[in-house]
């Protein structure tokens, strides 16, 4: 058995894997583990991670979760060319800086607002106060902005002229959102300007591929949502009010 | 912006430019490259500071302490913003790289001065263990530990803030969630988290807990196998070095409460830090 990826591309965090391997033309086997039908909580899937998430990786019997991990280990693994992970002391601890920060500050804010925008109504039928709403997109907004000042600059891409694993993870974050129609790259040309040079590094058939679950998510018939995860999904939703 | 500001007891000047320490002008103010070593800007209190200063040492890096006194709000000073304009700390400084993140901070110290194997493997599968940990830790176990720290002691006692019981109990709750994945996932059978060796995994990971010890929770009562690990990790980084490293956060709850102008600027910001 070959390298497995547990992924559902609803999932910023699946997408990076997925799209670092496709474009490495790393082999794999594609497990989808469909998260709006709750088959992450599948007994099978329990066992191949006991905490419910994805993405995950199988390679023989070496399991891995934690999509930043199972990034650094394809790049060392399959030798993928350096500028995904410079090896230039400086360079690296950039891209492992942007790792380190984006888990609270870019990845969850952006999952809030699909959730609070979309998910929240779709799924209970109740609006989520617009105060509430206000206070998580000045959030998002402020991180943006520390994004562009702090990490991108004037560069091209956040490591300089090359893209890197830290680009790959900012862009499919900051996608989340179109899933509820709120598009983050209106507010600055710099950030739409770096998306596009990004999706053109990855190759935008690929990109698009990678995005097309996430994009359609707003068609989805959630009234056929199992009541146990409807439940699980409300008790996660006290989180957000 | 007073002397005292970088701990002037402790950093040490460099020997160059206008002479000792001014009262005014920071040793560290306005230098670039080659002038000065490593700095490590540092609070104690804060566990993502405990785990470099605790690296640094056992490794004999030597770098320059510079002191940020949170609980004075010496990171929300314009000074402070010079060096890292996230407000936080710790933030390392060499020559002109500024970095800040622990993890990111860690990963560079192991790899610039070449420290034992074991603290970040290069064997592949070993070598994602310890990431996958440090990647988990942010908002589980980090989290966790920062808000039981918090809601138990520092709004409280440093913020004057009321905590009510229901929200301290479902934050010790959620605490002990994280607890059992630590132990059933993470540690298991195993001598340290990700293997027969002491890595950053562990390091980051007893620094975290000591935050809900300082406030008084007893994480490791009732978990012999977290309390035997606690041991080993210890005795893996030095008795000496880690009492000294953990003696402010275990006298966090004499904290001097902050006055009305501090605490109206820090409160926001530790809401939205341990949300």
């Amino acid at each position: 058995m070959g390298l497995e990826l547990y992924l559902d591309l609803l999932s910023a965090s699946c997408r990076a894997v997925y799209i670092f391997a496709r474009k490495n033309s790393i082999p794999f086997d594609f497990q989808f583990v469909d998260l709006l039908k709750g088959h992450h909580h599948s007994r099978e899937y329990i066992e191949i991670n006991p905490l419910r998430k994805l993405p995950s990786l199988r390679d023989g019997k070496f399991i891995l979760s934690e999509s930043v991990a199972i990034l650094f280990y394809l790049c060392r693994k399959y030798s993928t060319p350096s500028h995904w992970y410079p090896p230039d002391l400086h360079m690296r601890a950039r891209v492992d800086e942007f790792m380190a920060w984006q888990h609270t500050a870019i990845q969850l804010p952006m999952n809030k607002i699909l959730w609070l925008k979309l998910l929240i109504p779709m799924i209970t039928g109740d609006e989520v106060p617009a105060e509430k709403t206000e206070q998580m997109l000045a959030e998002v907004k402020s991180n943006l902005k520390l994004f562009e000042e702090k990490f991108l600059q004037d560069k091209m891409f956040i490591t300089g002229d090359n893209i890197s694993l830290a680009d790959l993870v900012a862009l499919v974050e900051m996608m989340q959102p179109m899933a509820s129609n709120h598009n983050v790259f209106l507010s600055s040309a710099k950030l739409a300007e770096w998306r596009m040079r990004v999706e053109l590094a990855i190759g935008s058939s690929l990109f698009c591929e990678a995005h097309d679950r996430l994009v359609k998510l707003a068609e989805w018939d959630c009234s056929t949502l199992d009541p146990m995860v409807k439940e699980r999904i409300g008790n996660l939703l006290q989180k957000f009010k | 912006m007073g002397s005292g500001a970088w701990g002037a007891g402790r950093a040490r000047p460099c020997g160059r430019g206008p002479g000792p320490l001014s009262p005014v002008s920071p040793a560290w103010r306005g230098r670039s490259a080659p002038a000065m070593g490593l700095e490590l800007y540092l609070d104690l209190l804060s566990q993502p500071c405990r785990a470099v200063y605790i690296f640094a040492k056992k490794n004999r890096i030597p770098f320059e302490l510079r002191t940020v006194d949170l609980r004075k709000g010496q990171h929300l000073s314009d000074a402070f913003a010079q060096v890292n304009p996230l407000q936080k700390v710790p933030v390392l400084k060499d020559g002109d790289f500024v970095l800040t993140e622990s993890v990111a901070i860690l990963l560079y110290l192991a790899r610039k001065y070449k420290v034992p194997d074991h603290w970040y493997p290069q064997d592949p599968q070993a070598c994602a263990r310890v990431d996958e940990y440090l990647a988990w830790q942010h908002t589980a176990l980090r989290r966790n530990c920062l808000r039981a720290l918090w809601h138990k002691v520092m709004l409280p006692v440093f913020l004057g803030e009321l905590v009510s019981p229901e929200t301290l109990a479902a934050t010790l709750a959620e605490l002990d969630v994280a607890l059992q994945v630590l132990e059933g996932k993470f540690l298991q059978d195993k001598a340290f988290l990700t293997g027969p060796h002491v890595s950053l995994a562990d390091l980051v990971a007893i620094t975290e807990l000591m935050h809900p010890v300082g406030a008084g929770c007893q994480v490791f009562k009732g978990r012999p196998k977290l309390a035997a690990w606690r041991q080993r990790v210890e005795a893996a980084v030095g008795e000496a070095l880690f009492q000294e490293a953990h003696e402010v956060i275990l006298k966090a709850k004499d904290s001097q409460p902050a006055d009305p102008t501090l605490k109206q600027k820090m409160l926001p910001k530790v809401l939205a830090m341990i949300q």
